[in-house]
């Protein structure tokens, strides 16, 4: 059923080769008659393709291509949906970008997010599943209660059981209390706001804990049999064996991670209400854009905004591709080189 | 399933080093559904005890009297009407991306037709897209279509899938032997015929695994609903509890805990009735929760 998750880290089995090779072979028709029966065979084969294909075809060209060509267009422009005069300005958006500091504000809270969000959320969750990868009584339990977090963190009603866990009369506040803690005001605070916006992303750690479970059961026991005899300690068996073949997982969730770390929008809307208070440190990049394009309706300048985030992004994915040649281990290519 | 140290070395009884194991996992599992239960607790406290007794997780004087309140929602428009329009997004939302991504995951995982590389390519491409990018050029085209304030700028979108659910599925596919194929190619069946009686009963898991994760993002959605729906009555549950919850305007915190709790119910149930399927598909896809 499907490919391990090894196999498909490498990318092995996306169509394999030699279907591609069979497919590319010319054709090679004995008369004028056969060649047409073959082109029709040919045009036959892709209607069919493109009729199951069609409706993904359909979404990606309608919802997909062509609204993000029109917003590298609109990113030029000064688009108000309010005003009727459109006009072409040029680089001026990304002028105005430069100078809003507002915008960059915003750039540093999504930074300040996205770097400690990502590493503690894989963390625990390559923590968690070290833990509960066991055959112990209630483990599957245990699991479901870790995994439960994140399929109901990204919604509204749990983002506003968080503001109210942190507000200043709530449970949080009230049990450091009760320890003789000074209490603060957590979300009227700047300095503490983004921790609790990265606190609930941290919480949802379960399904990159889940895909580690997964990765974890993969690596052949002979291996740490194989270190045990050798007289390697528990941390070095970690350090030599888990972690290496882990390590096309910790790829892949950190790029997952990372994409929904620039994106993340619910949590911080609720919590700051909307506003991205206090002094905008919560004032994540999707809340700005919305604020840019469905508040003020400037939407040349949203889109202008949604533009830079998806270069950053496609640099920052680009960089963790680039690197990962220096530390994800493929056992495929270790066969190679054998 | 487990290392074999771990299974191995297993002596009979307890032991102390499982009594500690067990007491440590229950703690940290506890403080992790802590907010859960304290949601839950609170939507049953009568409105002066919720910050009062607020670290409490028993009610001292336990009340449906929230739930009723919180029913009757605001403007004149209650809670019913929100949950109708949730389950009609997220379920004929659900309907459309998991029968769109089925027939093209079956497309690109089986048909060979020019073009097949580049279209999955870009298929894969946007499993990487912020879709802040898409949101602004979509609600202004929906604008001038002038679908403001409906659910087709919600729906029309889903037609097209989801690649993360046609990569799950296509991997369910991959593990098919092609010779099922060919035998009924031979008894006279087309590609669809193909499609229908053998793939689809062989990736029925699958597609079960992307229905309940597209339900969670449908229902949880709160983005789309938010700019595209202005009218109360058209309100999801998540954009109804965003307005019913405002800070500016709350007296009555238990009923907002009380419709939160049963916003999440229905995530709960599907949870508990079809947890296999979700972890196996986790497990097989690396679909992450987003």
């Amino acid at each position: 059923m499907g490919r391990t998750p090894r196999q498909w880290a490498t990318g092995s089995g996306v169509g394999t080769a030699k279907a591609e090779i069979e497919y590319a072979l010319p054709v090679q028709p004995r008369s004028a008659q056969a060649a047409a029966a073959a082109r029709r065979r040919a045009w036959r084969r892709n209607l069919t393709g493109y009729l199951f294909i069609g409706p993904w075809l359909f979404g990606f060209l309608a919802f997909t291509l062509v609204p993000i060509s029109a917003s590298a267009v609109l990113a030029f422009t000064n688009f108000n949906v309010l005003s009727p005069n459109l006009s072409w300005i040029g680089l001026n958006n990304f002028a105005t970008l430069l100078a809003d500091q507002r915008y960059w504000r915003a750039v540093r809270a999504t930074l300040l997010f996205a770097f400690a969000a990502v590493p503690l959320k894989l963390l625990f969750a390559l923590g968690l599943a070290m833990l509960l990868n066991n055959a112990r009584r209630g483990v599957y339990a245990y699991r479901a209660a870790y995994y439960a977090p994140s399929i109901v963190g990204a919604s509204v009603a749990v983002a506003v059981v968080w503001r109210e866990m942190f507000g200043k009369q709530g449970p949080i506040n009230a049990m450091l209390g009760s320890l003789g803690i000074t209490t603060t005001a957590w979300l009227g605070d700047p300095a503490t706001a983004p921790w609790t916006v990265i606190l609930l992303a941290v919480w949802e750690f379960g399904s990159p804990m889940l895909i580690f479970l997964a990765g974890l059961r993969q690596i052949p026991t002979e291996f740490y049999e194989a270190a045990a005899i050798d007289g390697a300690d528990r941390l070095r068996r970690f350090g030599a064996i888990t972690i290496p073949m882990l390590t096309p997982l910790i790829f892949f969730n950190l790029v997952l991670q990372m994409i929904f770390g620039f994106t993340v929008f619910t949590s911080a809307f609720i919590i700051s209400s909307g506003s991205g208070a206090p002094l905008d440190s919560v004032l994540l990049y999707s809340l700005y854009l919305y604020q840019k394009g469905f508040k003020d309706f400037q939407m040349g300048y949203a889109a202008a905004m949604a533009w830079a985030l998806l270069l950053v992004v496609a640099a920052c994915t680009a960089l963790i591709f680039r690197s990962s040649s220096h530390w994800v281990y493929y056992e495929a290519d270790a066969e190679d080189r054998r | 399933m487990s290392l074999s140290s771990s299974v191995a070395h297993r002596r009979p009884g307890l032991q102390p080093r499982d009594v500690a194991y067990h007491v440590c996992v229950i703690a940290f599992g506890f403080v992790m559904v802590y907010p859960l239960l304290w949601m839950v607790a609170s939507s049953f406290k009568p409105a002066d005890e919720v910050f009062a007794n607020v670290t409490s997780l028993i009610p001292r004087r336990p009340t449906l009297d929230n739930y009723v309140q919180g029913w009757a929602g605001f403007g004149g428009i209650s809670f019913a009407t929100f949950f109708r329009n949730s389950l009609l997004y997220a379920g004929v939302g659900t309907l459309l991306v998991v029968c769109s991504s089925a027939l093209s995951a079956y497309g690109f995982a089986r048909l060979r037709f020019s073009g097949r590389r580049f279209w999955f390519v870009m298929m894969l491409l946007t499993l990487m897209l912020p879709i802040q990018v898409q949101v602004i050029p979509e609600y202004i085209v929906f604008s001038k279509l002038g679908l403001l304030n409906t659910f087709w700028p919600l729906l029309l979108p889903r037609i097209g899938g989801q690649a993360f659910f046609i990569f799950l599925i296509m991997q369910f596919i991959r593990g098919i032997p092609r010779e099922l194929d060919d035998a009924a190619a031979i008894d006279g069946c087309g590609q669809f015929g193909i499609f229908w009686r053998i793939i689809v009963p062989l990736i029925s898991p699958a597609l079960m695994t992307a229905a309940i994760f597209s339900f969670y993002f449908t229902w949880g959605d709160f983005l789309h609903p938010l700019i595209y729906l202005n009218d109360p009555r058209l309100y999801t549950i998540s954009v109804a509890l965003r307005t019913y919850s405002d800070p500016a305007g709350v007296s009555n915190w238990g009923a907002i805990f009380a419709m939160a709790t049963l916003a999440l119910v229905p995530v709960f149930v599907v949870f508990l009735f079809f947890q296999r399927y979700l972890i196996q598909g986790i497990s097989t896809s690396g679909l992450a929760g987003r």
